[in-house]
């Protein structure tokens, strides 16, 4: 346990300094960065819980699609955060208060952490056991199934999201000459050439 | 198969499944088709007066499916048909108006499907998940249409404002339900009754969370800050959708979650529930006063009209829940008249949105006035009226539970917001002539009449809403 | 004291040494796939290709590579000095942290994870990061484009590589890498493999594995002709090593991966003895070799594509296929009863 425990520490230290350095950057793409540094320690974290489908996923999703569309954007932007933070005094006073509200009250909760005595009945076991069957194969039995509700609502509003973007976004531009490859390949040599017999010296009439 | 497997039942869900289907299906038509809008929008349209019909069909009782996650009760059905009407007029509405603007996209009606389907899970939703992922699909959607009319700054900005601060709201409420899940152990509503006894501060905290997102999405006081740009900013029947259907499956969640998950912790609640409404009431009441564009008007009057609707849920009893019924199908009938008659208002250089511009329609169109008229007399909640009924039933309700207090702020409120509502029938019957509207396109005649007479005759024949209403919060207790 | 030293020291010892032992075999090889390479294309074009250092050219990569250590690293004075030199290492060390799970017959592999598959895929994924950093560090146009270019490039192509791993998975019913070989393992040998049920999928993996490797006709990343190198254009000596040395692990690791999902891994192709008595190992290596010789037959003769044209072919050609398979492998699986377990 003792390399279970020595990887916990590194992937836990990483992911929180990481994620600190990420609103600590001065440039926005060390930012991005950063939170795939950031993404990539929490996989390690799931593979160190036993949980490696989701640790896959979440290097899959968000660091191999997701973070590199985050960083193509933020890359394009030419974002100038010296020019963000001349704003910074003014909102430092609000937003020191509110930051202090929710640490205030994170320590309340933290300390008011008592379980109920009915709380521990209602906390369903994992299903089925995880020593019978992989993570990967556990969760496809229920995500189909049981959870089937929430997976296809989750689906309706990623199909939302993408209906929105490009509503809100494409433009059919006229004029724009596209590439029809059906129509090219389509083509046959009788409506495409025509062979002329030019007689020399005279040119085409 | 251990019975973890099991497939659930689908059919309570079957709204739902149409609604989804029918909208996959219109979005190939739409993107195939060309000129295929007027065709979209009358599918939508029928779309949802079935998914109404189904609702009303699907057998009696109170049925819960997919693992807890979502109930079907009176509660819900009354809701449901509530705003499937509320959707299905907002299609209605926009029919002309997209006509005259060049707005024309399909993609409109498929976006109200959606967002409707989110509004019927979310009244349906009996766990934390399910309510987030309704509230989720009902703002998505809701966030685009604010902004559809992409090539207006005020459109864009309104869907921006809408974007960022509803992001912020729905990261509050999934902060209010972790920790809840944190201190409960389960997210479904029933268990998290049984457990709340025991939660303590911590589960206050939650709660106090989850009823930030709530206020946001029904526009209540402290989280009310982007209903008048909203409103203003985003096309009129966009607005006229967001001040209907919206607002009643929010209120409905609003009602669902503390009444069934947290009855143990009702007085704790109830003291929110109280400062909420009574801030929306008099901020609804005063700030409309010096406004001069009929939207950010009805912006500010829905905020006091949530208000006035929340007093029944402060109530925390079964004929609280019938007021707050009643008070939203009235409330959904005056607000449909009233944005049928504000989406008339059209001169020859288009559409125009300041009282002032009403000047002397009585004379020019005397029936638009009169029917504009009786909407604003029903607003401000004067008898014989249906607006007045639903006052009275929340009223009612308030009084029985003991919270005098806030029934007499409410009635001062009132007084208050029926100031602005009259300024606007004085402006119409004695003010001097403005520049003619034009003609009112049929579809919205027909929207203003449905609701005029609704609104007018509702005292002779009130049983259906009222009993729907009775059996409804009777299912939640 | 003891039990410390038999519980993690020595596991931990192995694991390294197979781990360097692995990694000496990868890079020797890689040199002559690189070499294999160069012969092929000159071939093609009837030439002799490398020929000068040691008996047929065969020590060139080994010279290319000393030349390369030799020379002095130059960093642009506008670079982003550390991602400028972090971007090699990723695209390096990511490559070859795909071999750790990729066995090359039963039981020859450092970690056989339950998720191998999706391990490599995962792997696969984060390579476009080496491209992206290094076109943005080196603070230059050229590069820059580039690596715009690749981005879109390599997420278009994953998407289509996720979904034809998902209809092999379909067939094998785990994401073990083990099991996928095992699944193919059938009396018909050779035919049973997944090349020919899904035969679709077997081409689209391949295309899809070309253009996200980088590799001709997809090179958009380099396109000589267009970007000079793209997002190689500021790096030299030891990180530019490092980058062709990533590339070309990549490519083995895509024609490991093809061999795994779609020719059986270590099978022999008629399951009866002689080939039976064959080691695994090598039919690994061959199957591997012939995919790699594909690679390099299609840099030899298919002329590069225009960019919108790779998009098309990504986004409107294979991801509907695939999609579409999916859905009926799926579809099959279940009617037919074939479906594992």
């Amino acid at each position: 346990m003792i390399l279970a425990a020595l990887f916990f520490y590194l992937f836990a230290g990483v992911c929180v300094a990481s994620a600190f350095m990420v609103i600590a950057a001065k440039n926005p793409v060390h930012s991005v960065l950063f939170l795939i540094l950031a993404f990539v320690s929490a996989s390690g974290l799931f593979v160190l819980l036993g949980a490696e489908f989701l640790a896959m996923i979440l290097i899959v999703v968000y660091v191999g699609a997701v973070a590199v569309l985050f960083l193509f954007v933020v890359m394009m932007l030419d974002v100038d955060f010296a020019e963000l933070r001349q704003g910074f005094l003014n909102y430092l006073p609000v937003g020191a208060l509110i930051g202090a509200l929710v640490l205030v009250e994170l320590l309340l909760v933290v300390g008011a952490w008592v379980i109920g005595a009915g709380v521990p009945k209602t906390i369903t076991a994992p299903i089925p056991p995880m020593d019978a069957i992989t993570n990967t194969e556990a969760l496809g039995l229920v995500l189909y199934t049981r959870y089937v509700y929430y997976f296809q609502a989750a689906g309706i509003v990623l199909l939302v999201a993408m209906v929105g973007a490009i509503v809100l976004t494409l433009q059919h531009r006229a004029r724009v000459k596209r590439q029809d490859m059906a129509a090219q390949v389509r083509r046959t040599k009788a409506e495409a050439m025509e062979v002329v017999k030019v007689r020399s010296g005279q040119g085409l009439t | 198969m251990s019975p973890i497997v099991e497939m659930p039942a689908l059919l309570p869900a079957l709204p739902e499944i149409l609604l989804v289907v029918g909208a996959m299906a219109l979005l190939m038509v739409g993107a195939y088709r060309e000129n295929s809008v007027q065709l979209v929008n009358g599918c939508a349209f029928a779309l949802l007066v079935l998914a109404a019909l189904v609702v009303y069909a699907l057998p009696s009782g109170r049925i819960v499916t997919f693992g807890g996650g979502f109930v079907l009760d009176d509660f819900a059905r009354v809701l449901k048909i509530l705003t499937l009407a509320g959707s299905a007029a907002t299609i209605a509405l926009a029919r002309d108006y997209q006509a005259a603007e060049r707005q024309e996209k399909f993609e409109f009606a498929i976006l109200i499907l959606l967002s409707t389907t989110g509004m019927l899970m979310l009244i349906s939703a009996a766990d934390l998940i399910a309510l987030y992922l309704g509230l989720e699909l009902m703002s998505l959607a809701l966030y685009v249409v604010a902004a559809s009319n992409r090539d207006s700054i005020r459109s864009t900005e309104a869907g921006l404002k809408y974007f960022v601060l509803g992001a912020l709201s729905s990261g509050m409420l999934l902060y209010g339900a972790s920790l809840i899940y944190g201190f409960t152990g389960t997210v479904n509503f029933a268990g998290i009754a049984k457990a709340a006894g025991q939660g303590g501060l911590g589960l206050t905290f939650g709660l106090v969370f989850l009823f930030a997102g709530f206020c946001f999405k029904v526009s209540a006081v402290p989280f009310h800050m982007w209903t008048p740009d909203v409103y203003e900013g985003a096309p009129t029947p966009v607005t006229a959708f967001f001040a209907s259907a919206p607002k009643i499956a929010a209120i409905a969640i609003f009602v669902r979650a503390p009444i069934t998950a947290f009855p143990e912790i009702t007085p704790q609640w109830q003291q929110i529930v109280v400062f909420v409404s009574i801030a929306s009431m008099v901020l609804g009441a005063f700030a409309a006063i010096g406004q001069r564009n009929i939207k950010r008007l009805m912006a500010y009057s829905a905020i006091g009209h949530m208000g006035f609707a929340l007093i029944g849920l402060a109530a925390a009893t079964p004929e609280g829940v019938q007021g707050v019924i009643v008070y939203m199908g009235i409330y959904l009938a005056m607000t449909l008249g009233t944005f049928a008659c504000i989406l008339s208002m059209r001169t020859s250089h288009g559409l125009v949105e300041n009282i002032s511009d009403l000047a002397g329609l009585a004379r020019t169109k005397p029936g638009m006035a009169f029917f504009l008229a009786t909407m604003m007399f029903s607003l401000a909640g004067i008898p014989p009226l249906a607006g007045f009924f639903a006052k009275y039933f929340v009223f009612l309700a308030a009084i029985k539970a003991g919270l005098y207090a806030l029934a007499v702020i409410g009635v001062l409120a009132s007084v208050v917001g029926a100031y602005y509502y009259l300024l606007i029938v004085k402006v119409m019957y004695f003010d001097e002539a403005a520049e003619p509207f034009e003609r009112m396109p049929g579809l919205l005649k027909v929207v203003t009449g449905v609701t005029g007479i609704f609104v007018l005759l509702f005292f002779v024949y009130p049983a259906p809403l009222v009993s729907a209403a009775a059996a409804a919060a009777k299912s939640l207790f | 004291m003891a039990e410390f030293w038999t519980s993690y020291l020595w596991p931990l010892i192995i694991m390294v040494a197979q781990s360097v032992l692995l990694l000496v075999i990868l890079l020797v090889a890689i040199a002559y796939i690189l070499l294999a390479d160069r012969k092929i294309w000159a071939a093609v074009q009837i030439r002799r290709g490398p020929n000068v250092v040691g008996p047929w050219g065969l020590l060139q990569s080994f010279a290319d590579l000393l030349k390369f250590v030799l020379k002095e690293p130059t960093i642009p004075a506008a670079a982003n000095k550390g991602v400028f030199l972090l971007a090699p290492l990723v695209t390096c060390v990511l490559a070859l942290a795909a071999w750790a799970v990729i066995p090359v017959d039963i039981g020859w592999v450092i970690a056989d994870i339950n998720v191998g598959i999706l391990y490599i895929f995962a792997i696969s994924s984060l390579m476009v990061y080496g491209v992206i950093m290094a076109g943005w560090a080196s603070n230059s146009k050229y590069p820059f484009l580039a690596a715009l270019r690749s981005a879109a490039q390599m997420v278009s192509y994953e998407v289509s590589i996720g979904f034809v791993i998902i209809t092999v998975l379909l067939c094998v019913g785990s994401l073990r890498i083990t099991d996928i070989v095992e699944a193919q393992n059938t009396r018909f040998g050779l035919f049973g493999w997944y090349w020919l049920p899904l035969f679709p999928m077997f081409v689209v993996f391949f295309v899809s594995a070309l253009a996200e490797t980088n590799r001709p006709p997809f090179d958009l990343v380099e396109a000589e002709s267009e970007l000079v190198a793209g997002f190689m254009v500021e790096y030299g000596s030891t990180p530019y090593m490092m980058f062709m040395l990533g590339e070309y692990v990549a490519i083995a690791t895509m024609c490991a991966m093809t061999t795994i999902l779609f020719m059986g891994g270590w099978l022999p192709p008629i399951p009866y003895p002689p080939f039976t008595w064959v080691p695994g190992v090598v039919w690994f290596v061959g199957k591997a070799f012939f995919v790699f010789f594909m690679f390099a037959m299609v840099k030899a003769f298919v002329p590069r594509y225009r960019y919108d044209q790779l998009m098309r072919l990504g986004w409107k050609v294979f991801l509907p296929l695939s999609l579409a398979m999916v859905a009926i492998v799926a579809a099959v699986l279940q009617f037919a009863g074939l479906a594992p377990k």
